[in-house]
């Protein structure tokens, strides 16, 4: 069971991004995507999450065996594939609570089943307490008037109550205190496990400290150049992005 | 990828189809007709048959001449009313019998009365194949109980006949003859509506619904409803539903007139969904006394163009007036509504939240006007107008019209335009939510606060039509 991205080419507004992208991501297993800021790592998370801007122009995404590009952004949410987004848009008037149970009734449509309010909160409850959320935080509006750390939070109890099997946090930390950080690190954290596969995209080694990955990968110009295991984080930190340019700056 | 003159003509294909689904309407014989056209012939037809007393048709007549001689309001109002054509339109027909059966119902129609949550005993009625409501069962212990407390709730037309002391006393006072043109016409040719007074000091806890003492022959398209409220009453009315209703004419025009005396609460709750060919022309007002306090909570749906401004005279010292009202305007529709407060008493406040949301070639168009002469003396007003556009073709437009002179006295206007963003779409679609649905949780986001003072049950409709008006928005 695994994300297979293979020769994954990607456009904005014509101008080309990602340039056959490769990645095998198996649930259970976390992986950082490091790399300099315009490398085309969001463009990665977004483009694999359908975002209407992006234009895939060659390649594939096999969730699990089905194809995903091509597909409708909820299509491929219902699939498994969550995104963290790197600034959560505010939803006037939608408190988290309904929004997660909209999320989860278009799932059970789909498989034609149905769940009892009753049954909806004391999951919500259950998830809410593990990550020790207090009770009066769901019946806000979505993102509305948050704090980066409440933002962070409110999508890591969607992410808890959603059971991806693929996450891809999209430079979800960036701008964030070391509080915020924790909550998101807590997060996925509590998530890890066989079931879901994470991406971490970041820009920083910071989140790393706290998430420890299975692999690093270092993005330059549209494609993974160097991988390896925890320790290339604390490389990159240590040397800066100045020698990945040095030795691949030719592929731009 | 299609190009965008062809998105918005599939648009128009999808809008037109969903427009079609509230209209429906059969032939209908009736015992008695005052047949096409207006005159004083047809004034005395309606007297004649209903028993009248003089004075009535006195005001009637009187009335006509009013309608008559009053332009049609043009500089301000929207040039769609030129094409009212008064004479084809049929201005008194009762007691009908359907001649239809439920299989000839639309299935379309039974489909929305379905996802709405109609309840069954109430559709064949809504539908148009049952003259009469069937609650009898749940109206006479509640007739009983009302009775117990001296609450009169009638027709109007009995409210004339059986308790002509109060009724005369306060009919046509708050809204006179001669207020606009189509007042003029609801006072010649009214027919149906309510008739409710309360007696000192009685609260009811229940809301009075029309649904209780409608029949077919009430729903007609000239109601008048007059409410008293004595000293110290309290009272929530509830008139409308969220179904589509069968087609009886292309012009409603209907009149409320409430009375707020000393200390009295009066609450009235509006949940409409017009057919798309529909004129509805309405003219709302309340008089409050000393510390009285009177509330609208309007919610106009469909139709071809509302225009209702429903207005609380603010008479009484400390009184309050409050306009709560949600529009929602579809393609091909106008939405013209708004609010009045006139304050006409020291310390007196007033409060106006108006959401509109316009879809399609849909227009919303606020109109408010506040009042505060230079002789008053700490009068405060509160006015918040939202408007949420779906499509780009999508129309809003505001008109507060505010005067305020005399010291202390003060306005708080705030006025909003918004957009339902792609990022905002594509968050929810990222979380599985499909984008039509997304684009509902939007919009019912963008009423939650006002439609959570609606009553329980009319909110719960009102979500799920709204869900239903979303849908085939996108796309």
């Amino acid at each position: 069971m695994s994300l297979n991205i293979n020769n994954l080419s990607v456009s904005i507004a014509e101008r080309q991004i990602l340039k056959d992208f490769n990645l095998s991501v198996s649930r259970g297993e976390v992986h950082a995507i490091m790399g300099p800021n315009g490398t085309g790592k969001s463009t990665l998370a977004k483009a694999l999450a359908a975002h209407p801007d992006y234009t895939v122009t060659g390649g594939t995404a096999l969730l699990d065996g089905a194809e995903i590009i091509g597909l409708e952004p909820d299509a491929v949410a219902r699939l498994g594939l969550f995104m963290a987004f790197q600034y959560p848009v505010e939803i006037p008037g939608v408190s988290i609570a309904n929004f997660i149970r909209a999320a989860l009734t278009a799932r059970l449509k789909e498989s034609g089943g149905d769940f009892s309010a009753t049954a909806y909160y004391k999951a919500l409850y259950a998830q809410m307490d593990a990550l020790k959320i207090p009770r009066e935080f769901t019946s806000r509006s979505v993102n509305v008037g948050f704090s980066g750390g409440e933002k962070k939070r409110c999508d890591i109890l969607q992410m808890a109550m959603l059971k991806p099997s693929y996450a891809i946090l999209d430079e979800t930390d960036s701008g964030l205190d070391i509080d915020a950080l924790r909550i998101v690190a807590d997060g996925v954290n509590h998530m890890r496990g066989p079931g879901t596969g994470f991406v971490i995209i970041t820009h920083y080694q910071r989140l790393l400290n706290y998430i420890k990955p299975d692999y690093v990968h270092v993005m330059y110009g549209g494609r993974i150049v160097k991988s390896g295991g925890a320790e290339l984080a604390l490389e990159l930190e240590e040397k800066g992005y100045g020698w990945v340019e040095k030795e691949f700056g030719v592929l731009v | 990828m299609s190009s965008q003159t062809d998105d918005r003509s599939a648009q128009e294909k999808a809008l037109a189809v969903e427009r079609d689904v509230g209209n429906f309407s059969y032939e209908t014989s009736y015992d008695f007709d005052a047949g096409k056209g207006l005159s004083e012939r047809t004034i005395d037809y309606i007297c004649d048959v209903k028993g009248e007393p003089d004075w009535m048709r006195e005001f009637r007549k009187k009335a006509l001449k009013v309608f008559n001689d009053k332009p049609m309001p043009s500089s301000w109002a929207s040039p769609d009313l030129a094409n009212i054509d008064f004479d084809r339109i049929s201005y008194y027909m009762a007691k009908g019998r359907p001649s239809r059966s439920w299989d000839e119902v639309p299935d379309e129609v039974k489909k929305t009365f379905e996802r709405l949550g109609v309840p069954e005993k109430e559709r064949a009625f809504l539908a148009g194949v049952e003259a009469q409501f069937d609650s009898e069962s749940s109206y006479s212990s509640m007739k009983e109980e009302l009775a117990k407390q001296g609450v009169i709730f009638v027709s109007s037309s009995e409210g004339l006949m059986k308790h002509p002391e109060i009724f005369r006393q306060w009919f046509g006072k708050v809204i006179p003859i001669g207020d606009n043109k189509f007042s003029a016409l609801n006072s010649a040719v009214f027919s149906g509506g309510s008739f409710i007074y309360i007696p000192k000091g009685v609260k009811l806890k229940q809301p009075l619904q029309a649904y209780f003492r409608i029949n077919a022959e009430e729903m007609g398209q000239f109601e008048r409803t007059l409410i008293i409220a004595d000293e110290g009453a309290e009272m929530m009315y509830m008139e409308g539903c969220t179904a589509p209703q069968y087609e009886t004419s292309a012009l409603h025009s209907a009149v409320v007139e409430l009375v707020a005396l000393k200390g009295a609460k009066i609450q009235y709750v509006t949940v409409q969904n017009w057919s798309a060919s529909v004129f509805n022309l309405v003219t709302k007002r309340g008089l409050a006394l000393e510390d009285a306090e009177i509330r609208w909570i309007d919610c106009n749906i469909g139709s071809r163009l509302t225009m209702k401004y429903p207005a609380v005279v603010l008479r009484g010292e400390r009184a309050r007036g409050e306009v709560l009202s949600i529009a929602l305007a579809h393609d091909g529709q106008h939405q013209d509504t708004g609010s009045k407060m006139i304050h006409a008493a020291d310390n007196t406040s007033s409060n106006i939240v108006s959401k509109s949301i316009s879809i399609g070639k849909g227009r919303a168009t606020y109109r408010g006007m506040v009042q505060m002469p230079r002789h008053l003396k700490n009068c405060k007003n509160n006015t918040e107008c939202d408007a949420l556009l779906i499509n780009t073709n999508s129309r809003t437009d505001t008109y507060p019209a505010i005067v305020v002179r005399g010291e202390g006295n003060s306005v708080q206007h705030e006025a909003s335009v918004s957009k339902v963003s792609e990022e905002q779409i594509f968050y929810m679609q990222q979380r599985g939510i499909p984008e039509a649905e997304a684009m509902s949780l939007a919009v019912n986001g963008f009423v939650n606060d006002l439609v959570r003072e609606f009553p329980m049950e009319y909110s719960v409709e009102l979500r799920r039509l709204i869900d239903l008006e979303m849908e085939g928005s996108v796309g």
